[in-house]
């Protein structure tokens, strides 16, 4: 259960009137702290434990967040710099479906080389390169979910001398 | 759809905070929720405060919440009478509709034709124009001889929108007629990737328009206007801030655009909640259709705060076949009420969205104040989904009433965890030329230039 606002609305009345400043209330399913804040106002602190109540649905295979850690962090090589994403989201490697991509393995990256986008709440940002070289390998392919750690492509940096980029 | 069958067993198929919303209402009706959930919200609090929760799919909203034949199925095993779309998704999709009336359930929502006839923009264009209503110059442009015809009518800049778009996806404008055959080519591509339909149309382009919108209920016989309310305060044509009743419109200009979004509304013999999104042209005084809205909004607790009405209970009745329960006369609109939605998004870091863990949640309570929120402390707001973690509403006596309880909720809301947009709204609320009232859809950004963040040393 969780009060509703009218319910909420009950409680702070009674508070009002009694000159409470604070009430605490612990159920099985439910905390609840109300509080005076200021001269009028109030405030609600709610947390509903009730466990969610699933439906037997008889499909196969358990929910994804029940499957444990996904892969550990890939090594990086020695002498190759890992991609990482700019945030936590959904890897693209094309700008959109059908597109080709922008970048293969293979290709010359500059610092500033577009090598992905990440979708993060709906909202897209592109991945950089961050380093100037060379694309070996993407270790997180198109439409997968790259974790802050994830390592979205390994590059092998231009030799000495180029750091002038 | 219109079924004459009582609706005891609901699916709500969504997420977020109109899951807990919807799931509201069923606990007050007594009627039983079931919550078909993604993976990733198989623990989150709408999950804990329906009734049943039913395995939808995958995170990936392609493979759970924006998959028709997974909502079907999940409707189907827990015997749900009816489906609730809430909105985004999967809400205004046709295919969803036919696919509930052939497995025998109610789609709580507009028929699949009209879904269809006010999808497609062009033909929701056509119905306006049938129904009365006055439109923004412009038509469809199949190629470059016919763009250039259109456009010697609606002169420059104007509009290239996406048939298939809408919500502000889709629509690129153009300044110079030079430009014109680039944008058009760049348009019909990208529509053709994004919405799988390659048809655009030009519009002409208000250089200074309000965003209103009035709510429709129909039972597909009548219809009633249940006030107007203004989105004018956007984003990159995400809106951030509402409110109702939309602040100094002339009173004739109000009525007339009530009756606009009646005439529609009957025109196309809706059955169901819908909104009727209209741009006032500041500068001419007029008002133009824009598109219509087949479902529940974002920001329909404002109406219901100022017609003490609940949207979702409406919604349910006309979905069960029952006639309105409500003439125009008893529609009375009190006081004004906003609304502010508070994302995980970090403002002073351009909006970088900001999922995670959330720590604790301590929300304002009183008379006059409602937060529409899906997460508690411990809540976990994953990646995959819009960034809406709560939405504050305020009821006041008067506008100027409603904007200070508002300014003072917002003192006490507090949401630990994610970077939210909370310091975005205080500043909105102190804002002049917002509170002065009427601003147009280019105030946002003006406002972020000259009072928005500055990167450093922000607390």
């Amino acid at each position: 259960m969780q009060l509703s606002p009218d319910d909420v609305r009950d409680v702070l009345r009674v508070l009002d009137s009694s000159g409470l400043d604070e009430m605490h209330l612990e159920l099985a399913d439910l905390t609840l702290t109300v509080r005076r804040e200021g001269a009028s106002g109030w405030t609600v602190e709610q947390r509903v434990h009730r466990e969610p109540v699933l439906v037997e649905d008889g499909r196969e295979g358990a929910p994804e967040g029940d499957r444990g850690p996904g892969a550990p962090p890939a090594d990086v090589p020695e002498g190759l710099v890992a991609v990482r994403p700019p945030l936590l989201g959904t890897f693209y490697r094309a700008p959109q479906p059908g597109a080709p991509p922008f970048l293969d393995a293979g290709d010359p990256v500059e610092e500033d080389t577009v090598v992905g986008i990440v979708e993060t709440m709906k909202m897209m940002t592109p991945v950089h390169a961050g380093v100037r070289g060379t694309a070996v390998e993407f270790r997180t392919g198109d439409g997968e979910f790259a974790a802050e750690d994830a390592v979205l492509l390994l590059v092998r940096p231009a030799g000495d001398g180029a750091t002038g980029g | 759809m219109a079924s004459g069958r009582r609706i005891r067993r609901l699916l709500v198929a969504n997420r977020g905070e109109i899951a807990a919303r919807v799931v509201r209402t069923c606990t007050r009706l007594g009627v039983e929720s079931v919550l078909a959930a993604s993976d990733a919200d198989l623990r989150s609090l709408p999950a804990r405060l329906a009734d049943r929760v039913v395995r939808l799919g995958p995170a990936a909203p392609s493979a759970s919440y924006l998959d028709p034949a997974a909502v079907v199925r999940a409707a189907v095993a827990v015997g749900a009478d009816a489906v609730h779309p809430g909105y985004g998704f999967l809400s205004e999709n046709p295919a969803l509709a036919r696919a509930c009336a052939d497995a025998g359930v109610v789609f709580v929502g507009p028929d699949p034709g009209v879904l269809a006839a006010v999808g497609d923009k062009l033909s929701a264009r056509a119905h306006a124009v049938a129904a009365g209503l006055p439109v923004v110059p412009g038509g469809e442009a199949t190629d470059l001889a016919g763009a250039r015809a259109v456009a010697a009518e609606v002169g420059y800049p104007l509009l290239v929108k996406a048939v298939g778009g809408g919500g502000g996806r889709g629509m690129k404008l153009v300044r110079d007629p030079a430009d014109l055959a680039h944008v058009l080519d760049l348009a019909v591509s990208e529509a053709a990737a994004a919405f799988g339909d390659p048809r655009v149309y030009l519009e002409r382009f208000v250089a200074s328009g309000r965003h209103v919108e009035v709510q429709v209920l129909g039972d597909g016989t009548d219809a009633v206007a249940l006030g107007d309310r203004d989105c004018s305060v956007q984003r990159r044509y995400q809106k951030l801030l509402e409110e109702a009743p939309a602040p100094l419109l002339p009173a004739r200009l109000r009525r007339d655009m009530a009756e606009a979004a009646l005439a529609l509304a009957r025109h196309l013999g809706y059955r169901g909640l819908g909104t009727v999104e209209l741009l006032v042209d500041r500068e001419r005084g007029t008002f133009s259709f824009l598109e219509m809205n087949a479902r529940i909004q974002v920001e329909h607790p404002v109406t219901e705060l100022v017609t003490g009405l609940d949207l979702v209970a409406e919604q349910l009745a006309v979905a069960e076949g029952l006639p309105l329960r409500l003439r125009q006369e008893d529609v009375v609109l009190t006081g004004h009420a906003v609304e502010c939605r508070i994302n995980a998004e970090d403002w002073a870091h351009d909006f970088r969205p900001s999922p995670g863990q959330v720590r604790r949640v301590v929300l304002p309570a009183g008379d006059g104040i409602r937060v529409d929120t899906a997460v508690q402390g411990g809540s976990v707001v994953p990646p995959f989904y819009d960034s809406l973690l709560a939405k504050l509403v305020v009821h006041g006596t008067d506008r100027a009433d409603a904007l200070a309880r508002a300014r003072a909720a917002l003192r006490l809301l507090r949401i630990e965890g994610p970077a939210t947009t909370v310091p975005l709204h205080e500043a909105l609320l102190a804002d002049p030329e917002f509170r002065a009232g009427g601003v147009d859809t280019t105030f946002f950004e003006r406002f972020l230039g000259a009072a928005g963040p500055r990167p450093v040393g922000v607390r």
